[in-house]
């Protein structure tokens, strides 16, 4: 995973509540066995027609928003199914972060552990900043470290588990971590009561 | 010193270390294809094991096909999938439940039905709807792929400490209303993002009555309402359920297990951060009308107007979702023609739901419009089923009875819904798209479905029992 410290770029504004993770990527994309390739499916059935070819208002297939850095959408962005493959579409599309209201709890997770900054703002904030990101050329930065986000005329604070910031400055393996605790995991297992041993 | 609820007795009993994120131990995992190869890529490339096979079981079912089986799987993405689950279950020693074994199925209903799911246990899985587990007091929630790797790796997941959420829902469910329309009543109230932060318990006379598929159906649908898992307290039921279950402790080891379960119910005196009551008496069966889980209204009701929402957002999302549904506001939700009908799923397709769509149709024929079909949860399901002829009463009726997996629900193999045609489902998600691009979903209970199948359309299945 890729160190997090400042994400800034043009923003791509989705001000819809409830995007749920079948929006993001659709099933049909989930029986792939590789974690890339997923961004040109990025948001599939409403970047398309019903014959398959791009929808031309919609922000994937618009140039001017080609290279665009920070998605911003309506609360409870992420709801629903824990497919991982909607993060690493919106990542492999070129997202760097996304700005929203609220996330679903396993969206954020899957964003943790991979380097996608997701950024909790108060929903005022939120519809400013879709207001703003109607011009393609809005930039925003994002600095992890100072817990800012500031664009044209607008300077805020944003709050984040302490734990996943240091999580995402440092990039380092989780797992790797984590078994640096192996002791104490060997002294948990061995507590277990019995009846917890699987039938053979 | 206020007393603990059951959420925090058994995350208490599995925190290895650390406080907020704290590691905790994972008592059992459950493994399918669609989020697990890239899990097992990262743990081979670094050159790492599986810490606990045996506390790992996986099975095939989001993208199997339910039909022609002796055939195999004809996409061949889904093969390759299936293929790489098969190889990294042997190679890393791990129970696997293939295509052709006697115990596949839905790997929400594979966990309980063989005794793997138990109360007190801290049970993950690459699918969000792990929370079914909650079922047997145990905390069992939805991980990302990433997680799925590190709980391979280490048998643990870091986590931060999820606020806790009382539903209590008081007085008995009347005749003809069931789980599923207490869960769909809940979360149409509630909203899709009440649960977010939180793990909810079920509580209340409502819930003690139900049975133990009942509570799974419950539990099942807490990430509908934004919860990544909910509980309900190991009781009797829960205890009868599981004796003698395959996996279920025997002997001495039962004796040991019950008492411990037995302590895991919520104190009289512990506090809940969020607490909500609900009528469970005064509820009635509930069917979508929307685009999601909390778009849903009384079978009585009327599609709702968007100029009645207060909340900009909200209006938008309302006509957002009346248009993709093709629905017009105050028209009956009864007067709602339907061409499919699935019955299935990890929410709907246990014995208790066959029985109750069964019993609907029974002498009773599917409309000429209507394709309507069965998809057990299960193949111990399946076989279940058949021997109390159920499957002859639904093929009487001319329903399709099929092999077991997650089918039209999300519609990953070839049970796809066309565009434009509307599905009365048991399932939990109507999504845009979920049963196929353009497909429009109406979720509902087994016996709302099976009689929705009969009448061509929505109908209050009360009027016919």
């Amino acid at each position: 995973m890729k160190p997090v410290s400042v994400v800034s770029g043009r923003m791509v504004p989705l001000p819809q509540v409830d995007i749920d993770t079948d929006q993001i990527i659709p099933k049909q994309f989930l029986t792939r066995i590789e974690r890339t390739g997923y961004g040109e499916f990025l948001f599939y059935d409403w970047a398309t027609t019903d014959d398959g070819s791009p929808s031309s208002d919609f922000f994937t297939h618009d140039p001017k928003r080609a290279g665009s850095k920070v998605l911003v959408a309506g609360r409870n962005f992420g709801c629903g199914s824990s497919r991982e493959h909607a993060v690493w579409a919106i990542q492999d599309w070129g997202f760097d972060a996304v700005i929203a209201p609220s996330f679903g709890d396993i969206f954020r997770n899957n964003s943790a552990n991979n380097g996608l900054l997701t950024v909790e703002l108060p929903e005022e904030v939120v519809n400013i900043l879709c207001e703003v990101a109607r011009s393609p050329d809005a930039v925003v930065t994002i600095d992890l470290e100072r817990q800012v986000v500031e664009t044209t005329d607008l300077v805020v604070d944003f709050e984040i588990d302490p734990e996943v910031k240091q999580r995402l400055l440092s990039g380092l393996d989780p797992i790797g971590l984590t078994l640096e605790h192996e002791e104490a995991i060997d002294a948990f297992e061995a507590d277990r009561p019995g009846w917890l041993q699987p039938a053979q | 010193m206020s007393g603990r609820t059951l959420f925090e007795k058994v995350w208490e009993g599995h925190v290895v270390t650390g406080d907020d994120p704290s590691l905790l131990y994972v008592d059992l995992h459950l493994v399918h294809e669609v989020t697990s190869p890239q899990a097992f890529a990262g743990l081979d490339l670094a050159g790492r094991k599986v810490r606990r096979p045996d506390l790992t079981v996986a099975t095939v079912d989001h993208a199997i096909p339910t039909t022609g089986r002796s055939l195999g799987i004809r996409d061949p993405q889904s093969k390759k999938q299936v293929d790489a689950l098969r190889r990294n279950t042997a190679n890393h020693g791990i129970t696997f439940f293939d295509l052709d074994d006697p115990r596949q199925g839905i790997v929400h209903v594979v966990g309980p039905e063989n005794g793997y799911t138990q109360p007190g246990k801290v049970i993950v899985c690459g699918d969000s709807h792990t929370s079914t587990h909650g079922a047997f007091g145990a905390l069992a929630f939805g991980i990302g792929t990433s997680e799925v790797e590190h709980v391979l790796a280490t048998q643990t997941l870091w986590q931060k400490r999820p606020r806790t959420m009382s539903v209590e829902f008081d007085g008995p469910l009347p005749q003809g209303v069931t789980a599923k329309d207490l869960i769909l009543g809940m979360i149409s109230r509630l909203g899709v993002g009440a649960g977010l932060g939180h793990v909810i318990e079920y509580r209340g006379e409502a819930i003690r009555g139900l049975s133990m598929e009942e509570r799974m159906t419950v539990c099942n649908m807490s990430i509908e309402g934004g919860a990544r898992a909910g509980m309900i307290a190991p009781d009797q039921t829960t205890f009868d359920y599981l004796e003698g279950r395959p996996q279920a402790p025997k002997g001495d080891a039962w004796d040991a297990a019950v008492e411990h379960w037995s302590s895991l119910s919520t104190d009289s005196d512990a506090r809940f951060d969020t607490t909500h009551h609900i009528d469970a008496a005064a509820l009635v069966p509930h069917v979508s009308w929307g685009i999601n889980p909390g778009q849903t209204a009384p079978i009585t009701a009327s599609v709702p107007d968007p100029d009645a929402f207060t909340d900009p957002m909200e209006r938008d999302s309302v006509a957002r979702a009346l248009q993709y549904m093709a629905l017009k506001p105050g028209v009956p939700l009864t007067d709602i023609e339907i061409d499919h009908v699935f019955i299935g799923s990890c929410t709907n397709g246990r014995i208790e739901d066959l029985r109750r769509a069964a019993k609907v149709v029974a002498g009773r024929r599917v409309a000429s419009r209507v394709n309507a079909v069965v998809v057990p949860g299960s193949m111990q399901v399946k076989a279940q089923a058949e021997m109390e002829g159920l499957d002859e009463i639904f093929e009487a009726a001319g329903f399709s009875w099929r092999e077991a997996g997650c089918s039209s629900c999300l519609a990953m193999n070839d049970d796809v819904i066309p565009a434009g045609e509307r599905c009365a489902s048991t399932s939990n998600r109507n999504f845009e798209g979920r049963q196929g691009r353009g497909a429009r979903t109406h979720l509902m209970s087994p016996a709302m479905a099976a009689a929705a199948a009969v009448a061509g359309r929505l109908v209050d299945v009360r009027e016919w029992q």
